[in-house]
Parts: C-alpha cells; structure tokens; sequence
C-alpha cells in the first residue's frame, strides 16, 4: 500500500516538475484565463454589477477552458517519450499512475482558481463572503475535474484528432460540475442565497466516482 | 385539425429521418458485403 | 437508385427471414399507429371549470404519440443497453459484445436527437416556448444527446479493433453512470419542471388514448429492434471485412516472400 502511494506521489512530481521547468500553464495557461474574462467583460457588459451578478459561473466557464488545455498538457507529457510505457514497465500500477496525474492536474487547477479568483476580484469587483465554502467547494470541483479530465485525456490520447475530440466527449460529461460548482460559487461569492453546501455535496460524490472510475478504467486503458 | 403545421414538421421530419438511416444502413452493407465470406455472415447461413 | 433496387440488392447482406419478418410487423405498425394518432383518437379539448372555455393541447396531442414512445427508448432504452453491452464487453472481450453497443448508442443517438426535436416542435404550441431551460427531462436528454455523439465521435476516429472497443466501453458506462448524476443536478438547478406537470397527468386520459400510446411504444420498440439488428449486422460485417483484408495481405506477402526465395535460389 505504501508502495502504491509512493508510485502515486512519484508520477505527481514528475508532471509537476516538468511543468515547473517548462512553465506551460504559468506562461501560457493562466494568462489565457485572464484573457478569457476579459473577454466575458467585453462580451456582455461594461457595467460591473451585470459581471459580478454572473462571476460564479464565468469563472467555472473559464476553469473549464484551462482544464482542457491542461489535460491536453498532461496528455502531450506522456505521448512525447512514450513515457508512460516507461511508467508500465517500472512496475507501476495503472491505478497509481492514474492517481498520480490526477493530482498533478490537481495542483495546477488549485493555482489557477486562486489565480482567476483574484481576476474576478480585481476586474468583477466580487468579494468572498463565506469563507470555508469557498474553500472547500473549490477544492472539491477541482478534484472532480482533474479526475474526469485525466481520465478523458487518457481516453482521447494517441489519436490524430485529440485536440478537437477532448472537448465534445469532456464537457459535457462536466455539465453536473459546472452547476454544481457555480451554485457553491454563488454562494461563497454572495451573490445569491443558495444552498452550497448542498452543492457541495454533489460534487464530492462526483469528485468520488471519478477518481474510483478513472483508477479503475486506467487499467483497462492502458493495456494497450 | 388544429396545428396541423406542426404535426406535419414533427411526424415528417422523423419518419424521413429514421427511413434515410435504413436507406444508409442498406446502402453501407451492399458495399461492404461482397467482402465478406458467406460463412462469416451468421444470420445466413444458420436461416437460410 | 431506386429505393426499390436498394431493398432487392439488400437481400442477402443484412436481412435474414426472421428480421424480413419484424421489419414488414414494423411497418404494419406504423401504419396502423399513424391511423390511430390522426384518425381514430380525438384531440385534447377539455372545458375550462370556471370559465368554460376549451382549453388543452387540441390537435398538438398528435405529436405525443410520436414523442413518448422515442423519448422512453431514446434516452433511457438504448443507453441502458449500449452500457450493458460494454460492460459484457469488458468481461468477455469479444466483438459481439462491441458490436452490439456501438449499434445500440447509434439508433439512440438518432432517437435522441429526435426526441428533442419533436418535444420542441409539441412545445412550440403546448408550452408556448421551443425551448425549456427549467425542464429537467429536457436538459438531461440535451446532455445525453452531446454524450452519444461524442461517443459516436470517438468511434469515428480511434484505431480500430481492441483499442477502440475498449475506450468507447469506458466512454458508454461512464455516460450511463453520469446520467442520473446529470438528472439530479439540473433538477436541483432549476426547480422547476415543466414536465409531469402540465402533460400526461393533465391529459384527458382516455382509453383509447392510453391504448395509442402503448401501442405506440411497443412499436416503436419493434422499430429500436430492427434499426439495432441491421446496425449490428453491418457493423459485424465491417469489422469481418478488416480482417478479411488483413488476411488477404498476409496472404499476399506470404506469396511474395516464397517467389523471392525461389528467385534467389
């Protein structure tokens, strides 16, 4: 059991210090996102009010678009070397390998919510009114995320058309984390009374049966 | 009959929809059949 | 070519007698259920209690008999089979199993898009709207409509044989699983549900209409059935036709290589 949290944790480190090397979703990635709610302000409105009224589910909006291009990132990561029949023949489980990048996309949706949180703030002018939601629903659809995310990437990886066919199998396998997310959000941000907490609930059983589904299927993807 | 715009969109559409998706299933296993010995076609040989 | 030419040549690639024979109760049925849907069942009209006006879906009504019956086995028949099918393959890993659930996600795709599209044709006049955000069933069957066809998407282009089986059953009992997941959330989302409210159980059930609509899915799931069996076969005979050309290459190369032996002898 050790071994396979070490295997875990090692294949983490690996993405993680590749990306602290190559600096892809520092460089490229977050500026995009800001970018992207830049966007949102000149799309629908100048008025601050309009944008905050609707910051909780642009934000998630533009989560999901950083999500895509780092999945793709992890994916490319293994795709380059063929660095994941490396991983296979080291000894690791898929499970563990699975988990691994999970975790590794794990950590950079976390940077990049923090990242877009401060965006909302700075240019939506919204302000975080609950404090331990915020926090705790944010954690969770970031797990949620990464665990589908992966999984999909893995699903769509080796093809010739995987940038274009990522996001039709991905989102709208998302949708229940996008409103579940934006709902907690609403409610954190204090933009209307919802129930977040309950929301929060969701996402953690979505968050749950994708890391239980996506460590299970990873060995049925990678026998190849 | 009331709506009967409607009822003509709704059942038309539909019924040229599910026959054209006949039509290319015909279409697709013509092409594709002649390829493929007849022992290895099940439903052939065990009917007929 | 005609279409008659079309069914002719078809015999002998994917029609047996016994498929020959369901698809003709098929047809039969349709025809019988157009009668019923446009000639036998009256229209909706029911009087207003208070005011006494006729109020109701009218003629609109024809339209469910059509819709129902797609929409029990578009979005909940046919998933639930292409999910069965993919787990079966994943146990036993072979191709009948495969087979099966890409022809079972293909027709429901159809039926799916179908679905939509006649509920938003019924709710243009019903509903006064051709879209419903708040309505659940609507929503979900929107998303399981986008999951099928990034399934059928997937199949398009990934390598065929063990490779592609084995990712498009993960991508089928992943959308199976999501599906009630994808039901709760939007049914928290927009509380509101136009659905049960304001249609079967306010319609003037009568006997004659229950009995349509009955008819109408046992139909319909007649039409799933022949629409699956000559999807599956074709699919079997694709994938037959790769292995034949594969065999026959191998062949081919076999032949060269003892032609260049007896060159260089």
């Amino acid at each position: 059991m050790t071994q396979f949290f070490n295997d875990l944790f090692l294949v983490a480190m690996k993405d993680l210090r590749i990306e602290i090397r190559s600096r892809v979703i520092v460089n490229q990635v977050a500026p995009f996102a800001v970018l992207v709610l830049v966007l949102f302000g000149f799309a629908l409105d100048a008025d601050q009010r309009t944008l905050r009224l609707f910051a909780p589910g642009l934000f998630w909006v533009a989560i999901l678009l950083c999500l895509l291009l780092a999945v793709q990132r992890s994916v490319s990561l293994e795709v380059i070397n063929d660095s994941l029949l490396g991983l296979k023949m080291a000894g690791l489980s898929p499970s563990s390998i699975f988990l691994g990048k999970a975790m590794a996309v794990f950590v950079q949706m976390i940077f990049l919510e923090l990242f877009l949180t401060g965006g909302v703030i700075i240019f939506y002018g919204t302000s975080i009114d609950d404090l331990a939601l915020w926090i705790v629903s944010g954690l969770v659809a970031a797990l949620a995320l990464s665990a589908t995310g992966t999984l999909y990437g893995a699903l769509a990886s080796g093809l010739e058309v995987r940038e274009t066919l990522l996001p039709i199998l991905l989102l709208p396998v998302l949708a229940p984390v996008l409103i579940g997310a934006t709902k907690a959000y609403s409610g954190a941000l204090g933009e209307s009374v919802t129930n977040g907490w309950q929301w929060t609930g969701l996402l953690s059983l979505f968050a749950l049966a994708a890391l239980a589904l996506g460590a299970m299927a990873y060995g049925v993807l990678v026998e190849e | 009959m009331t709506h009967l715009g409607y009822l003509i969109a709704g059942w038309g559409i539909s019924l040229v929809v599910i026959f054209a998706y006949v039509i290319s299933l015909f279409r697709r296993a013509r092409s594709v059949a002649p390829r493929v010995p007849l022992d290895r076609q099940r439903w052939m040989t065990s009917s007929e | 070519m005609s279409t008659r030419k079309i069914f002719k040549r078809n015999q002998g690639a994917t029609s047996s007698p016994k498929s020959r024979l369901l698809g003709l109760a098929t047809l039969f049925g349709l025809v019988t259920l157009f009668v019923f849907a446009f000639f036998l069942t009256d229209p909706d009209v029911r009087l207003h209690p208070t005011t006494g006006e006729e109020i109701g879906q009218f003629d609109a009504v024809r339209l469910l008999y059509l819709h129902v019956p797609m929409a029990i086995i578009g979005p909940y028949v046919a998933p639930l089979v292409g999910a069965v099918a993919s787990v079966g393959y994943l146990i036993k890993r072979t191709q009948w199993w495969d087979v099966t659930a890409h022809a079972a996600i293909e027709v429901g795709a159809i039926f799916c898009g179908l679905v939509l599209l006649t509920g938003s044709i019924w709710g243009r006049p019903v509903w006064n709207t051709w879209w419903e955000w708040g309505d659940v069933r609507l929503m979900t069957t929107l998303i399981l409509f986008l999951m099928l066809l990034g399934y059928l998407a997937l199949r398009r282009v990934a390598p065929d044989g063990q490779k592609q089986a084995r990712r498009s059953a993960i991508v089928a009992i992943v959308a199976a699983i999501n599906l009630p997941i994808i039901n709760r959330s939007v049914e928290w989302w927009e509380s509101r549900t136009l659905h049960q409210k304001s249609t079967l159980s306010e319609l003037k059930i009568e006997d004659l209409t229950f009995f349509t609509l009955m008819m109408g899915i046992v139909v319909f799931l007649m039409l799933f059935t022949w629409l699956v069996l000559h999807r599956f076969r074709l699919g079997w005979l694709e994938k037959e036709s790769l292995e034949q050309d594969v065999l026959t290459s191998i062949e081919e190369r076999r032949s060269e290589a003892t032609v260049n032996e007896e060159g260089t002898l």
